[in-house]
């Protein structure tokens, strides 16, 4: 059987993609195949997102599809240790590393790895086979929120991902990361499929690292579904660090009950297109939402951030708070959606989006919505989109700073506000470094991922 | 130290200065006066060299040099300074890393290494006694949520920690209280010596019982209409701007 299938016709056959698919999937739980069966049929009924799809407006997923990518239905047989090429160096940042190497778990068919304490981690693949009650219990059921086309994709295609599993009143102790490296001779096509489930009264800390590492094309569409149970707490911070060749679209539903907590910050660097869609449902009383979010975009990049935040109960917080500088003749799109529905008593909720475009061709879209159906709720959204304030360039080139690192000051400090949320020390010191070197123009990328010379693989 | 001949300036194609005269050696204090909307900021922007005010004619010597060809940041490098009568906020940009910043800009602008840390926090520590200022103002983002009051006391903790050679402070007494007011005084007098200048633009006489000026200039549409000692303060205190005007508009 084809490790490897390459479509190359104009327009994206999914049907026999899905048919190869099936054909490799060894021994599967009958479940998985009746939902992955389903999901495809759903796709072909619905297709990829289009035009009426007001969330897709600015994004051509036609042609971004239609283009020619390998697709691998199984773990690529690797011939160098990935421990030799990639190591993290965020200093002190002492983790619980997962890496993932093409949208599978690095370490194949290796069982689920436990930690003191129960908290479980690895691969979905073997998730599946290991925790198959606690797989089956949440697998595509956060997705309900609200879908489309490419989740379908997704469920119907995925083989592989990350899985944790933080059970009952347990705190995992140290932060887990999850390093998502892209590293092929070929242009690829990939569709990871995560989750985390955090029972009642679980803590954890997760850091999500993109490194796209070959100069080749890649296209992500990827999808993490988040259980977090009743008084649990899930600090979630991504790092999307790749190159102008890379293309990721992204789905995150999260499903909170009853005053549990979910900060998640994304940080987006670099990447040529970057969609990321964040599924909020606050399903209990008490349950609070940070989503938070930057992007430095410059040359033709597109970065995308869609957020929906269903209020489905009373007396639940939310807040969305995503800032920006734009580059060159980069494009950005914010759409956030805040539904409040009618027993969504006491609700607040709280959107906001403030960009800066450096050049007249940037552009930035942004729509912060409000639909509110309960009366007796506090909500705000707003957004701007400006340029730096030369009245405040002034202000500081009046005190002897030249106009450059003037520019970068100011910059920096319009970041600022997101990155302070970021509550893991180390990493927050590490991506205001990032930010810092991004804005000045040089290498952002870690340093260990940018001295990677895929050359010198043997791929 | 500042000779300011014929100075004529525009913003937007609409003539604000129209050739002012003035010069001001080393050790002295001037003061400008004059009703709203004469240009006084306007010459403060032209001398710290805000691009927004073109300049048609005329010549600024600054210590011999051409002003009007630096940049704000040269400008700053070389000595002078403008206390802002609206101060910017800044969010985002901490206090401290403005001040080590610009400090240490125009140390390099001097061929000096960076300020040592404890050096930075110990001249931080003097300035802010000097001023009166509140520590905790310190830690937050650069006039970011400061009271009217809080600001101008910044103004002059940065020139504190500047050191500039010829000050420009524009109405920095508005929006003091009295006790401020005679601070931020002691301090511009502290400041004081007989190699740095100061130019006090400011619409209350008050002030000038702290800072004694050696001159006092009315400005009015764009000219310096009166020049005279000290005394001339009081007596636009008393008597207001109308026999200026009067005596310009025939
Ligand atoms: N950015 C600007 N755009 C247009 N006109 C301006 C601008 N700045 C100043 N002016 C005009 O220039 C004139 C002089 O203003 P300026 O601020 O210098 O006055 P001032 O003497 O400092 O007044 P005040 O005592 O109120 O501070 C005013 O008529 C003002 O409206
Ligand atoms: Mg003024």
């Amino acid at each position: 059987m084809n490790e490897v299938e390459t479509y190359r016709n104009h327009k994206f056959d999914f049907e026999n993609l899905f048919n190869q698919s099936e054909k490799t999937n060894g021994h599967v739980a009958p479940f998985l195949k009746t939902v992955r069966k389903n999901a495809a049929k759903t796709f072909m009924k619905k297709g990829l997102p289009g035009k009426s799809d007001e969330s897709y407006k600015y994004l051509q997923l036609d042609s971004l599809f239609s283009q020619e990518y390998s697709y691998r239905f199984l773990q690529e047989i690797v011939h160098f240790d990935i421990n030799h090429v990639f190591r993290c160096d965020i200093p002190n940042l002492n983790t619980h590393l997962i890496i993932l190497l093409n949208g599978f778990y690095y370490g194949g068919k290796d069982r689920l790895i436990e930690l003191p304490g129960g908290v479980k981690y690895g691969s979905m693949l073997q998730a599946a086979v290991e925790m198959p009650g606690v797989f089956q219990k949440h697998f595509s059921k956060s997705t309900a929120i609200k879908t489309d086309g490419l989740v379908d994709m997704n469920t119907a295609l995925s083989r592989d991902g990350f899985f944790i599993y933080v059970p009952k009143n347990t705190i995992a102790g140290k932060p887990i990361q999850v390093v998502n490296l892209i590293l092929s001779a070929k242009d690829l096509f990939l569709q990871p499929r995560n989750m985390v489930v955090l029972e009642e009264g679980a803590g954890l800390e997760l850091v999500v690292c993109d490194h796209a590492l070959s100069r080749k094309r890649s296209l992500s569409n990827s999808v993490t579904e988040t259980i977090v149970g009743e008084n649990a707490k899930l600090d979630f911070t991504v790092l999307q660090n790749d190159h102008n060749f890379a293309s990721q679209i992204n789905y995150h539903f999260i499903v909170q009950e009853k005053d549990s907590r979910v900060d998640t910050n994304t940080i987006s660097l670099h990447g040529g297109l970057i969609r990321n869609n964040h599924y909020v449902k606050l399903n209990g009383t008490g349950a609070q939402n940070y989503l938070g979010g930057l992007y430095l975009t410059d040359k033709d990049q597109y970065l995308d951030n869609y957020v929906f935040v269903d209020h489905a109960v009373p007396n639940c917080y939310s807040e969305q708070f995503f800032k920006g500088v734009l580059d060159d003749r980069a494009r950005g799109v914010f759409n956030g959606k805040i539904l409040v529905r009618q027993d969504a008593q006491k609700t607040q909720a709280y959107q906001k989006n403030n960009s800066i475009l450096l050049t007249e061709d940037a552009r930035m879209h942004t729509k912060p919505q409000l639909e509110i159906y309960a009366d007796d709720v506090k909500c705000s959204h707003g957004a701007t989109v400006g340029q730096i304030n030369e009245e405040a360039i002034f202000y500081l080139r009046s005190r002897g700073i030249p106009e450059k690192e003037a520019r970068l000051m100011m910059m920096y400090g319009f970041t600022h506000e997101v990155i302070s949320k970021i509550r893991i020390n180390s990493l927050r010191e590490r991506i205001e470094d990032f930010v810092q070197r991004r804005l000045r123009g040089e290498l952002a990328k870690c340093d260990n991922c940018s001295m990677l010379d895929t050359n010198s693989l043997r791929l | 130290m500042l000779i300011i001949k014929d100075l004529h300036a525009e913003i937007d194609g609409k003539e604000i200065l129209s050739g002012i005269n003035l010069e001001l050696k080393a050790g002295e204090i001037h003061a400008i006066m004059g009703p709203n909307g004469s240009g006084k900021s306007t010459l403060a922007a032209v001398l710290s060299g805000r691009d927004l005010v073109s300049v048609t004619k005329g010549t600024v010597l600054y210590k011999g040099n051409n002003l009007l060809e630096m940049s704000p940041e040269k400008r700053a490098h070389a000595g002078i300074f403008l206390g802002f009568q609206y101060p910017i906020e800044i969010p985002g940009v901490s206090m401290i890393n403005f001040m080590k910043t610009a400090i240490n800009e125009q140390r390099k602008a001097k061929g000096l290494e960076p300020i040592k840390p404890s050096d930075f926090l110990k001249l931080m520590r003097d300035k802010k006694a000097l001023v009166d200022m509140d520590s905790s103002l310190t830690s937050r983002s650069v006039n970011e949520g400061f009271s009217g009051g809080e600001k101008k006391r910044n103004e002059i903790f940065q020139m504190a920690m500047l050191e500039p050679v010829l000050a420009i402070l524009d109405e920095t007494d508005s929006g003091l209280d009295i006790d401020a007011l005679r601070t931020v005084a002691n301090g511009v007098n502290k400041l004081k010596t007989p190699e740095n200048a100061c130019i006090v633009i400011t619409h209350y006489q008050r002030l000038l019982d702290y800072i004694i000026p050696d001159r006092v200039h009315v400005l009015y549409k764009g000219k310096i209409v009166k020049s005279s000692g000290k005394e001339l303060a009081l007596e636009l205190e008393e008597k207001g701007y109308d026999w200026i005007k009067k005596e310009n508009d025939k």
